[in-house]
């Protein structure tokens, strides 16, 4: 609702519309992402396949099923502890294809920099992009450059497509939880957030915490081919588990109810989040996944994935509700409950 | 972790709980002073575990929430400025102007970052002597003593270009002005942890003594309040009203002496308009006469005149404690975090936006 100004002046005033112009909490993978993509992109470009935003698209092609998605990497600095934005945009591309239960098989990228940009670390860029296409089992077969003006891009600009074949049946999918799932993560979580945040200028944070960016298929294949097949698996990216959660519980019209202290955070990002005022359930990962399991096998998905280096630290979490569809409530470390809600922005630190 | 997990512990908090609902024979209303205690009761869920007779009033220790419109203009204006490098703690960008938010000035142009600390600024007018570098220091007694050394150390470096705009409110004045209105509600205190660990406990000491009213310091973790709670509770039930220290592994009686020294030597008491309650005398900071020429309302002179504010935001009455967000028409239908009316709405430790964040809605 909008007043003129005639108006304003003789009644209540009301904020300016905030989605007038982008702004950068736009891209925080939040409240304001999700309602550009609603307002803006659905209305225009929506179609019953786009429409689900799943991790990636699934689309019969033949008898072949395959999983398609694209993403775009601009994360800042393009160097950071345990990756950087060469590795980051092979393994975010893989898991988004590897979440809807595909085999990742091709990769087409998109190699965007800014004049000026050192060719050394071009080359480092694509010797990591090389070597993480290699450790998950994907080939690079389109790719494209493009040099933009110094100040029209920040460095460098990665956009990877993947394509997989879906190996599983039921293919899991964000609308597909029910009351009564088991809620599963796959590790610890918030180390590639905090990994980027510490090593940014002007936050002089001495810490350990390397990125937790590593490819899922090698984890999430093999279950699969044992016949444990979540109804659904997000990967753990921007916005944190508290969005993912938040999206599955709309899509799939369920509540859940979230243990606060079955949750994995590694005590670092723990100290540091505390530190800043941030909330670890909403710092990205890029190498962990929710899984909502059917409860009758959710013990033998838990130990099988825990059998893997990368699903050792795998927990329950909570479970799948009737009650409150839609919403996520999480019961605290003290026993007290609140609602854990997609954020509004970006978490801005706190002042005190 | 240490003093972490150890404050958040589900079986001494259900212990605590167990006290304090023995210990209860009838209603009693207490204040939490601290917009971090707010965030606390509201993020662990804690009122669950207190009984139905305590009712717990989110105060007015939200130095985002009580900073006027008239000032976060100002800060948009400055910001705009083309040879200004506006800086900020993460907060304050969200919080509405009258007609947009710093982040939004960001958005159209401006320059302006997020520094974690007020040294960080000094740092960027070293680095960028052409520009001019305004830090928005906000904050209660917690804060100033760090945007205090900012000055002193711009000082020292003779630095020519570096600015603040100083909005600093001080508690005790706030909670005497509570407690002197006639509709007041609030019969204890939880105070404030962070604010006594600077300036000590004696305000708070006099404040109990004038207004025959139990004041607790409290910590900011969930054990640290409820022990607090019951610690406030049990002097209500005993017709006590004496100053307690919860919260004695970070407050010493006198304070930080040397931070103390640092404020008064670089501000000086005024008067404080706060956003919601209006002016209060000696309720805040500005930059001692020595300094004047560190400050940006003397390097900004143009006035911004203070423009109305929703008529329909309650954020007065739930900064006294009087009112719970709610109660409030426009909470959660034309004011949420992501189209605040009134500050409470935006910060982390802002009373509505904790609301909205975390109690919403229940479930079973």
């Amino acid at each position: 609702m909008r007043l003129d100004d005639e108006e304003a002046a003789t009644s209540c005033r009301l904020p300016i519309s905030n989605s007038e112009i982008v702004k950068l909490a736009h891209g925080s993978g939040g409240k304001l992402s999700s309602s550009l993509i609603e307002s803006v992109f659905l209305p225009l470009l929506g179609n019953d396949v786009l429409n689900k935003q799943d991790d990636a698209a699934d689309i019969q092609i033949g008898d072949l099923k395959i999983a398609i998605t694209t993403d775009s990497y601009v994360v800042s600095p393009i160097f950071f502890p345990g990756g950087d934005i060469g590795s980051l945009a092979v393994h975010g591309t893989v898991n988004d294809l590897t979440m809807r239960g595909a085999k990742p098989l091709f990769l087409a990228a998109t190699f965007i920099i800014e004049e000026g940009f050192p060719i050394a670390d071009l080359h480092r860029v694509a010797d990591s992009f090389a070597q993480a296409c290699r450790s998950s089992d994907v080939s690079l077969l389109a790719a494209d450059t493009k040099v933009v003006g110094r100040g029209a891009a920040d460095k460098i600009f990665v956009t990877t497509t993947g394509i997989g074949i879906i190996a599983c049946d039921p293919v899991p999918a964000s609308d597909r939880a029910r009351a009564g799932d088991v809620i599963i993560v796959s590790g610890d979580l918030g180390l590639h957030g905090m990994a980027v945040m510490a090593s940014r200028e002007g936050l002089d944070l001495e810490t350990q915490i390397r990125s937790d960016s590593a490819p899922l298929n090698k984890l999430v294949l093999p279950i699969l081919q044992m016949g444990y097949i979540p109804r659904c698996m997000r990967d753990i990216t921007r916005g944190g588990l508290a969005t993912v959660l938040n999206e599955i519980a709309k899509s799939s019209s369920v509540g859940m109810l979230i243990e606060e202290n079955a949750i994995p955070v590694d005590p670092q990002v723990s100290a540091v989040c505390e530190l800043l005022g941030l909330d670890p359930l909403y710092v990205a990962c890029e190498g962990r996944f929710v899984a909502i399991m059917d409860a009758s096998c959710s013990d033998q998905f838990l130990a099988t994935m825990k059998g893997f280096p990368q699903g050792a630290q795998a927990r329950v979490i909570g479970r799948v509700v009737e009650e409150a569809p839609g919403r996520v409530v999480l019961k605290s470390t003290i026993g007290g409950r609140r609602i854990l809600d997609k954020l509004a922005g970006d978490q801005l630190p706190r002042i005190c | 972790m240490k003093y972490q997990a150890e404050f958040r512990d589900r079986q001494l908090a259900e212990q605590l709980s167990l006290q304090i609902k023995k210990a209860i024979t009838r209603p009693w209303k207490i204040m939490e002073v601290c917009g971090g205690q707010t965030h606390t009761i509201l993020q662990f869920g804690l009122e669950d575990l207190l009984p139905s007779e305590l009712e717990l009033l989110h105060g007015p220790g939200c130095p985002v929430c009580v900073t006027p419109v008239s000032l976060i203009d100002k800060a948009i204006e400055i910001a705009k400025t083309a040879d200004v490098i506006f800086t900020s703690y993460g907060d304050m960008l969200r919080v509405p102007g009258s007609s947009c938010d710093l982040l939004q000035a960001r958005a159209l142009g401006a320059d302006v970052r997020i520094v974690y600390s007020p040294l960080d600024a000094v740092e960027l007018a070293k680095k960028y002597p052409s520009k001019r570098i305004v830090f928005f220091a906000v904050g209660f007694e917690t804060t100033a003593p760090a945007n205090a050394m900012s000055v002193h150390l711009a000082d020292k470096l003779g630095l020519t270009n570096y600015f603040v705009l100083c909005s600093h409110v001080t508690v005790p004045p706030v909670m005497s002005s509570l407690l002197e209105q006639p509709d007041n509600i609030v019969q204890a205190f939880l105070g404030p942890g962070h604010v006594c660990s600077i300036m000590g406990v004696e305000e708070y000491r006099e404040i109990c003594q004038r207004y025959k009213v139990p004041i607790v310091i409290s910590g900011f973790e969930p054990i640290d309040i409820l022990e607090a709670i019951l610690m406030a509770l049990l002097q209500l039930e005993r017709g006590e009203c004496r100053l307690e220290n919860q919260y004695a592994r970070a407050v010493v009686t006198a304070g930080n002496l040397h931070a103390q020294q640092v404020m008064s030597e670089v501000f000086s008491l005024s008067e404080r308009i706060w956003r919601g309650l209006g002016p209060i005398p000696e309720s805040g900071y500005r930059l001692a006469e020595k300094y004047r020429e560190f400050d940006a309302q003397n390097e900004f002179p143009e006035v911004i005149s203070e423009r109305a504010e929703s008529c329909i935001c309650i954020s007065g009455e739930i900064l006294r404690g009087l009112k719970k967000p709610p109660q409030c028409p426009a909470f959660a239908k034309e004011c949420t975090p992501e189209t605040p009316l009134g500050a409470t709405m935006v910060s982390s430790e802002g009373t509505c936006a904790n609301y909205y964040k975390f109690k919403n809605t229940q479930i079973n």
